[in-house]
């Protein structure tokens, strides 16, 4: 399973509250959420992203508020998928509870610039800056996580394994 | 086998003598909260998975206490959801506008929560609860509604970091005191995916409310959860509230711990978090002399009744000055008819305080005090982010109630120390 699309690039630190300001959380919508992704940090990001992409960033992305808003506006704006030295731990629960694959990789600074085509292959978890060849290793998903991004998300995951009985079970 | 308290109460609700730290378990959940922001999505998750009931109508809390009493006809909607929710599935826990206050403030003064407990909810502050030596952590909307369906989730054991508190506190240093120097050590991701356990003799000079204030902010390190061993100060906290007794865990001596960190606190100042992040942490008189449009007094962090009486001490006969506009949201019904009976609310408007409805107000930008571009505000609040309290180019301190009141009287930041 590949993605592939040019970066984003973002530093330390980014914030649900950046990803998705609050003034937003009035609806759950995920296309007017998708429409307000980075609002106040990046105006242009939700027309930019439209055409897919990958996000590239720094440490702890995605601290701060439990927001699920926050990897949904990521997501449906168009990013396929985000690469980061290390994510908070709400957040990534929440990433690929939504299907959007998340991956950690130790990069420097300057492995990818601004705008630069990326390809990341989900399986392997090589990451790729098309525009030199250099790769850094992320680590791989493990396969049930790949299939929960592959189906979608948990929701469809588990009314894929079949759980869905499992659930009506525990109330007889 | 050695564990720490956190390890204890992990291995209790997955059914298993003990586990370790990295250990995927699953876990039954003692309760389920989410809030006017979350609970649509986790509404929607529930249905979803085609679930027919919750998984017990008494563990399941939905509170409305983001954009309450509805700021416009969107949040309406979503609180029309959740009522709908509520009464659909009979859940005993579901606060409407009169008896709702800041959630994490009132499933504790309601009795919702014991020692022992595990406690999960869609709202990253759902950490608080480790001051009653509960485990609580937060999580996302679809693992919520999840749980709402099926009382269980999984999580992995985190490694621990104890924090072991020394020394003698100075006047007016509190809990929120101890959590910002403690962040501003560590960083904002230094306990990341761990547990914060809080330890030492300091604790004896702390309130339950300091407790809260701590445990609640562990995120703000990236915790997975804060937590105290509970003990009498807990046990009175109880009295009345509930009848459930709790479980009384305690780490082992010889418990193991990813890393120890000591504070001798002597000569702890009042402390406070500059823009934009909680780990920019100054003493007080190292901050510069900043201009004050407002100062905010509330939210699950400093919004009890003793953050109250702390701020009318210093608001007592005095004027907020004539530049700066003081918001006070009591953190539930209890305590707003506490400070009345007090007179706290009479010191507060007579100062010239605009006292809200009890809800998460300002604290998150959403409503009852957004900031202007270029404005500055201090606020007790826990989260200092870029825009997080409205306009990207505004500016937001963190500090304790007693920092809060002195810097309403001077229009600009300072200590009691100057009025
Ligand atoms: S008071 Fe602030 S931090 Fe606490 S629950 Fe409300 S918005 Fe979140």
């Amino acid at each position: 399973m590949k993605v592939k699309g040019s970066a984003f690039k973002f530093g330390d630190h980014i914030d649900t509250d950046l990803i998705i300001p609050a003034r937003f959380l009035n609806v759950s919508d995920k296309d007017e959420l998708a429409k307000n992704c980075f609002a106040d940090l990046r105006p242009e990001f939700a027309d930019k992203a439209k055409s897919g992409g990958v996000i590239v960033a720094g440490e702890n992305f995605g601290c701060g508020s439990s927001r699920e808003h926050a990897p949904i506006a990521i997501k449906a704006a168009g990013i396929g998928c985000v690469v980061a030295r290390s994510f908070a731990r709400i957040f990534y629960r929440n990433a690929f509870n939504i299907g959007l694959p998340i991956l950690e990789a130790t990069m420097e600074q300057d492995f990818i610039a601004e705008g630069d085509p990326v390809s990341v292959d989900l399986t392997s978890g090589e990451v790729r800056n098309e525009a030199n060849g250099k790769t850094v290793q992320a680590m791989p998903l493990p396969p049930f996580m790949r299939e929960m991004v592959e189906c979608g998300g948990l929701v469809p995951y588990i009314k894929k394994q079949k759980m869905k009985s499992e659930v009506n079970d525990i109330h007889k | 086998m050695r564990m720490t308290i956190t390890e204890k109460i992990l291995a209790a609700h997955a059914g298993q003598d003990a586990v370790a730290p990295g250990d995927l378990v699953q876990v039954r959940v003692d309760m389920a909260l989410a809030n006017d922001i979350t609970a649509p999505l986790a509404i929607a998750v529930f249905h979803e998975l085609g679930a027919s009931q919750v998984f017990d109508r008494e563990k399941v809390a939905l509170v409305p206490d983001h954009f309450v009493p509805n700021k416009d006809i969107a949040s309406a909607e979503q609180v029309k959801m959740m009522e709908a929710f509520a009464d659909q599935y009979k859940l005993k826990n579901y606060f409407k506008v009169g008896d709702v206050g800041i959630e994490h403030v009132i499933l504790p003064e309601k009795g919702l929560v014991a020692p022992g407990d595990l406690v999960i909810g869609a709202d990253s502050h759902t950490c608080t609860y480790g001051a009653m030596g509960a485990f609580s952590t937060g999580v996302g909307s679809t693992d919520l509604g999840a749980i709402m369906a099926t009382g269980k989730t999984w999580l992995k054991v985190p490694e621990t970091i104890k924090v072991i508190y020394k020394g003698t506190l100075k006047p007016w240093v509190g809990g929120k005191d101890l959590i910002l120097f403690t962040i501003g050590r560590i960083g904002v991701q230094g306990a990341r995916y761990r547990t914060l356990e809080f330890t030492g003799p300091v604790l004896k000079e702390l309130r339950m409310s300091d407790r809260f204030t701590m445990a609640n902010m562990a995120v703000e390190a990236g915790a997975k959860n804060g937590i105290f061993e509970p003990d009498d100060a807990v046990r009175d906290f109880m009295k009345g509230r509930t009848e459930r007794e709790g479980v009384y865990w305690k780490s082992d001596p010889d418990a193991r711990y990813d890393e120890i960190v000591e504070f001798d606190l002597s000569d702890l100042e009042l402390q406070v978090a500059c823009p934009h992040s909680p780990e920019n942490v100054l003493p007080v008189s190292s901050v510069e002399k900043v201009p004050l449009n407002q100062v905010f007094i509330g939210s699950c962090t400093n919004g009890s009744i003793d953050d109250l009486r702390m701020a009318a001490n210093f608001l007592k006969g005095r004027r907020v000055a004539e530049k700066t506009r003081l918001i006070v949201i009591p953190g539930s019904p209890l305590i707003y008819k506490q400070a009345m009976q007090e007179g706290i609310l009479e010191v507060l408007l007579d100062a010239g305080a605009a006292i809200g409805p009890p809800c998460c107000g300002p604290c998150l930008g959403g409503h009852m005090g957004i900031l202007a571009g270029g404005e500055k505000a201090l606020a007790t609040t826990n989260r200092n982010f870029i825009g997080r309290m409205g306009h990207s180019k505004s500016e937001v301190y963190l500090a304790g109630p007693a920092v809060a009141a002195a810097s309403a009287v001077l229009g600009r930041i300072g200590s009691p120390d100057e009025l």
